[in-house]
This record gives structure tokens, C-alpha cells and sequence, in this order.
């Protein structure tokens, strides 16, 4: 990735609108959100259920399509496209990791990372597919998992197996939607650990997050309300799983030794 | 170029996707077997009921083939006593002045035998048997395509000079001679003695399911002065040169003989023509009518087990949300989640279509060593019946797998 294209913007919103017809009633989820994210960030958007966080995420993951004003991505108007360049979208620019993990049941660790480049046109040879899986389960700690299926895995790996397979086909952003919602203190700061360490490796990361304390691990900090942005700020003093995760082995250490 | 690229990137991904499927059957061995017999059971039905029509019908044919080559049959009206009518030939009514002006003057007729019949004990070596006896002429054998197992026909000469000689049927021989040769015996027709000159072949069970191979055949002139003491004849055989002929042959006898007969233009013929081709082609269209509603029978089993594949493709379906939620939000285009379920439901019905030929042939070759006849396996019914199942995935397959591509990511997701 070159210098220039590092500071330029990778998502342009400009009063974004999602409205929901449910029966007679329009509800108005998203009313006007207007934000630029740039390439390299690690943005966590807040707020309480109802508050939009989530339409907002599905429309940023080319899931669903606004109502009203501009979404570009990477410098693609996404407003119009057709189901099936989204699905292109989807594949070739966006990762997605789920708070439920969203794995294939029944299929090896290993082809739940390599399912998305299936998709990928023109076809990825079989090889190729398999060296960039392996690939991606190395980068999540999990190379020698790759046999297992996803029930003989702990919640915390097969949330990593997920990240893997959001990781595969080398997205520009990587999208989360509560992922550490499913898991236990120790093993969200394990996935947040690593988030940090693929963000430092230069991957965009926005993560939808109700816990205050999840969010301080990012750099940058969005808070929604009834549809709107609230506040957008800097993460002045953010917390290193690395340096807490040393911390808490070591305290655990000593209270073995006493 | 490009397009060949793109031709082989499909073609890899429809059997990549092929594989899917299979995984995805094998998974509900049970169910996909239980769908899949809807299919295989209408597929062997097919396959079976076309082989036996086939055999039916090629069996009618042989049998009406059996009768002879291009074959007329001029039998005397039918008698009406009071309410009760006796039959065909049963009025007297054909002379042997009939006979022989049909052979003189319809140019189209190749061979005239003139019939008398009765039934009649016959006495030889040592036993009795009652038999049909029939007057036949010498160009009877030729007329009926039948051939001689051992011996000679009577002549012309033995006609005209009412000679007692007789040729014999093998089923007749074998219940007074058993193994012998009868050729040369003499045997005894109420009382009259004859020399049996010669041995028919068997022909087996005529179209009524009498036995033609039970009878005696001697001249004409013999059997209407010795056995029926008539001077009227009970049938005339007559060849007719070509199938092509037949019609017009048959009203030409049909003018002579109500002319001769005297019949005034508003009087029903007071005799009956019997026309080979036409009862050919009368069984013939009711085989083909029977093979085509045994056809139509199957048909719609096969109809049921499409809508047995339909059903388990909508319930794969609504189980498998949260898997084409995760394909979709993976990226996977509409086309291609369309394509895996259209390939698992072809699938499905192809295994069936393969499992059911192989059940027909099995089926029919059952049947045929039960009612001990042989079935007539047609190679279209089999490609027939694969093009079929073929389709029927793709049509009852399309709406299901068209369903599935067109979940919204967001809610299938969500699906519990």
C-alpha cells in the first residue's frame, strides 16, 4: 500500500438515511450520518440497542442498501449497485466477523477460511486457495487447527477462524459486529490483542460495540443515538491487550506461587 | 480467449459445486435416499411398463404375423334361428362355386384354399383323441405360412380325387403317437381310414388362445363327401398378392359375391371378410394405446416424486438459512447459491434416475420370468426416462434453489 493512498479516505458517508417500512410505520434507523474513515484505523462505533449502530454496520458491509444520501467505498458509489456487484464488493473489499462466529458447521476449519475466495472470480486454483488459508489461520495463531470442525473449537478460536476468513482475501476493511459479545473477558482481550496486531499491520478495522471497555481498545471512538452521531473522538488513552495480557499472566503467576 | 477462460471457471465451479451437494445428500443419507425413491420408483415404472407394453405388443404382432402373409378370410353370414344367432360360418351360404370364381376372377388373389371344418374322434395306434378336422386345398400351407415338419402336403391330384390322406398337427401327433414319427400311420376319422403323409410344425396358441397345433388338415373334396357330408363351405382362405391390395381386393370379392349371392342393393352381405392387415393394425393401435396409458401411469409417479424433490429442497432450504446467509455475506453471487441448490436437486433426481433404470431392468426381467414372456427393453425409454429425471430436477429444483438466492443476507443471518 503506498504513502499517498494510506491518508486518503476509504469511507466516505455523507448523510447516510436507512429507513425501514414495517407495516405502515417508517422507522428511521440511520437519520443522516455523515463520517470519513481513513485507510489504517480502528474505529468503534457505540451506543444502545436502537440507536442504529448496527443498520449503520449492515450498510457499511454492502449487506443492505441506504435510503437516501452517499456511501463510497474505496472510491465506489455503493448507492446503486445490484445485488450482485455488492456480492463482488463483498468478496473482493470486505471482511465481516459476527458476535455468533458464523461458521459452517460440518466443514474443517480450513474450508471455512478458504469458502470465501470459492466465491472469487475468476477461480482461485485449489493450491492457491489452500496456501492463502493456511496463510491467514497462521496469522490468527490457529495454522495446526485447520482439520478441526468448528464444534471441537473453543468460542475464542472459532472466533479467530472466523477473523481468518474475513482476513483471506486481503479486504481493505475489516468489519465487526460485536465480536467479542459471545466470549469471556480473558478471551475478548485475546481477540482484541489481535485486532490490534492486524490493525498495526496496516488492516482497517471498524466494530460495532455496546462495552465501553471493548471500545478503548480502538483508536477512534463514534457514539450513535436515535440515528445520529453524537460524538466522534479520539481514544486519547487506549488500552494494549498485549501489555494487559503480560500483566495478567504475571499476577496469576505470582498468586500461584503464593 | 477470455470466454474459454471463463467456460472452464464455470465448468470447475459446477463441479466444485457438484461436490458441495453431494457432501450436503450425504449428510441426510435417509432423507435423501427416501426423496430420491419417489424418482427412482416412477423411473423403474417407466422403464418396466414400456418394456412390457412392448412385449405385449411385439407378442400380438408375431401372433397375428402367424396367421400368414397378406391373409383374407371370407367366412359364411352368421345364422339367426329365432334370437340365437350360431356364429360366423355358420349359415350356409359360401359354395365351392364361390371359391372358385374369387380365384378366377379377383385378379389380386395369389392362393385359394376353401375350408369345411368339423370335429371329429380320430382313432390310431392304439388310442383316440377328438380333434377339429379341417378340408383344406394344397395352397392352405402357403396361405397360412406354415411349415411342414416332416412328410409332404397333399396335391392337386389328391383333391380331385377326394385321396384319404391327411397331414397332421404336432399336437394331435403327439397325443396319438407320442414320440413317433406319425408319417406313413394310418389313422381313423369316424371310422374312414387315412395315411397320414405329413407332420406339421408347432405354431403354437392361435389369437383366441386356441391350440392350432391340435388339428388334422386333409383335401377339400375329401372332408365335404366323408366327414361334413355339406356342400357348403364354412370359410374361403385367400392370399392376396401384396398388403397394398388388400383393401381393394376385399371389395372386389365383396361386389362378386353379393352379385353371385344375388343381394339387392338395401340386404346386408350374408357373408363376412376377415382382413389380416386390418386386425394388425386394430391390435397394434391398442397395444401402442396400452403401452402409452402404462406410460402415462408411470408419468405421474414421476410427476409425484418431483414434487417429493421440491419439498425437501424448500425444507433444505429453510434449515440451511444461516449457511446461504453466511455464503452470501461471504460474497457468494445470487447466481451461485441458485446453482448449489439446482445442482443438489439434480443430483438427487439424476442418482434416482440411475437407480430406477437399474430397478426397471431388473423389474421387467422379473416379470417377464413370472408371466414367462419377454419384455421389450427400448433404449428411448431409458434415455427417455434420464432426460426426464434430469428435468424434473432442474424444473422442481429452479423455485426452491430461486428461493435461497433470494434470502436477504441480513435476516438469514439472523435466522435461529
Amino acid at each position: 500500500m503506498s504513502l499517498q493512498n494510506a491518508s486518503a479516505a476509504l469511507i466516505e458517508l455523507h448523510d447516510l438515511v436507512k429507513t425501514y417500512k414495517t407495516g405502515d410505520v417508517d422507522v428511521k434507523a440511520v437519520r443522516g450520518v455523515t463520517l470519513e474513515v481513513r485507510r489504517g484505523e480502528f474505529l468503534a462505533i457505540m451506543g444502545a440497542s436502537g440507536s442504529g449502530k448496527s443498520t449503520l454496520m449492515n450498510v457499511l458491509g454492502c449487506l443492505d442498501q441506504p435510503t437516501g444520501g452517499s456511501y463510497s467505498l474505496n472510491g465506489t458509489a455503493v448507492a446503486g449497485l445490484n445485488r450482485k456487484e455488492l456480492a463482488r464488493l463483498r468478496n473482493r473489499k470486505l471482511g465481516f466477523v459476527f458476535q455468533s462466529f458464523n461458521l459452517l458447521s460440518r466443514t474443517s476449519a480450513l474450508e471455512n477460511v478458504e469458502l470465501p475466495m470459492f466465491y472469487t472470480d475468476p477461480l482461485i486454483s485449489l493450491r492457491v486457495r489452500h496456501r492463502r488459508a493456511l496463510e491467514a489461520l497462521r496469522q490468527v495463531g490457529l495454522a495446526e487447527r485447520g482439520g478441526h470442525h468448528p464444534n471441537q473449537l473453543s468460542g475464542g478460536q472459532q472466533q479467530r477462524i472466523a477473523i481468518a476468513r474475513a482476513l483471506v482475501n486481503q479486504p481493505e476493511l475489516v468489519l465487526a459486529d460485536e465480536p467479542t459479545g459471545n466470549l469471556d473477558s480473558r478471551t475478548s482481550m485475546e481477540i482484541m490483542g489481535l485486532f490490534q496486531t492486524l490493525n498495526d499491520s496496516g488492516i482497517t478495522i471498524m466494530m460495532v460495540t455496546h462495552e465501553l471497555d471493548i471500545a478503548a481498545y480502538c483508536k477512534r471512538i463514534v457514539v450513535m443515538r436515535d440515528g445520529v452521531v453524537i460524538s466522534d473522538t479520539r481514544n486519547e488513552n487506549r488500552r494494549l491487550a498485549q501489555q494487559e495480557l503480560a500483566a495478567l499472566d504475571k499476577a496469576e503467576q505470582k498468586a500461584r506461587l503464593a | 480467449m477470455i470466454l474459454l477462460r471463463y467456460l472452464q471457471s464455470f465448468l470447475l465451479r459446477t463441479l466444485l459445486t457438484a461436490l458441495i451437494a453431494l457432501r450436503a445428500l450425504r449428510r441426510n443419507k435417509m432423507r435423501s435416499t427416501l426423496t430420491a425413491l419417489g424418482i427412482i420408483i416412477g423411473v423403474a415404472s417407466v422403464v418396466a411398463m414400456v418394456a412390457v407394453g412392448n412385449g405385449a405388443q411385439a407378442r400380438i404382432e408375431s401372433q397375428v404375423a402367424a396367421l400368414g402373409q397378406n391373409l383374407l378370410t371370407v367366412f359364411a353370414g352368421s345364422r339367426r334361428t329365432g334370437g340365437v344367432n350360431s356364429g360366423l360360418g355358420s349359415a350356409s351360404t359360401i359354395t365351392l362355386a364361390d371359391a372358385d370364381a374369387i380365384g378366377r376372377e379377383v385378379t389380386d388373389v395369389a392362393a385359394v384354399s376353401p375350408e369345411v371344418s368339423a370335429s371329429a374322434q380320430a382313432i390310431a395306434n392304439g388310442r383316440n383323441w377328438s380333434t377339429t378336422i379341417t378340408g383344406e386345398s394344397p395352397d392352405y400351407l402357403k396361405i397360412r405360412d406354415w411349415k411342414l415338419a416332416s412328410g409332404a402336403m397333399f396335391a392337386e391330384r389328391d383333391i380331385r380325387t377326394s385321396a384319404k390322406v391327411a397331414v397332421i398337427g404336432s399336437k394331435t401327433a403327439n397325443e396319438l403317437f407320442g414320440p413317433l414319427d406319425p408319417v406313413g400311420q394310418s389313422i381313423r376319422i369316424k371310422n374312414i381310414p387315412f395315411v397320414i403323409i405329413g407332420l406339421l410344425e408347432s405354431k403354437g396358441a392361435g389369437m383366441g388362445g386356441q391350440n392350432q397345433d391340435d388339428r388334422i388338415i386333409i383335401p377339400y373334396t375329401t372332408a365335404m363327401k366323408r366327414i361334413t357330408g355339406e356342400k357348403y363351405l364354412r370359410s374361403v382362405n385367400l392370399q392376396i398378392v401384396s398388403a397394398a391390395r388388400m383393401e381393394v381386393a376385399q371389395q372386389q370379392i365383396t361386389s362378386l359375391l353379393r352379385q353371385r349371392h344375388r343381394l339387392a342393393g338395401n340386404l346386408e352381405d350374408d357373408f363376412n371378410i376377415f382382413n389380416q392387415k386390418e386386425i394388425a393394425d386394430t391390435v397394434g393401435s391398442i397395444s401402442k394405446i396400452i403401452t402409452l396409458l402404462l406410460g402415462a401411469i408411470a408419468g405421474i409417479s414421476l410427476l409425484v416424486g418431483g414434487i417429493g424433490i421440491m419439498n425437501i429442497m424448500l425444507v433444505s432450504v429453510t434449515e440451511r438459512t444461516r449457511e446461504i446467509g453466511i455464503r452470501i455475506a461471504v460474497g457468494a453471487q445470487p447466481s451461485a447459491i441458485e446453482l448449489q441448490f439446482l445442482i443438489e436437486a439434480i443430483t438427487l433426481s439424476l442418482l434416482g434416475g440411475l437407480i430406477g433404470v437399474m430397478a426397471g431392468l431388473g423389474a421387467s426381467k422379473l416379470i417377464g420370468m413370472i408371466l414367462d414372456f419377454k419384455p421389450v427393453v427400448s433404449t428411448n425409454s431409458i434415455i427417455l426416462a434420464f432426460c426426464v429425471s434430469f428435468a424434473i430436477g432442474v424444473f422442481f429444483g429452479f423455485y426452491p434453489a430461486r428461493k435461497a438466492a433470494a434470502l436477504n443476507p441480513i435476516d438469514a443471518l439472523r435466522y435461529e
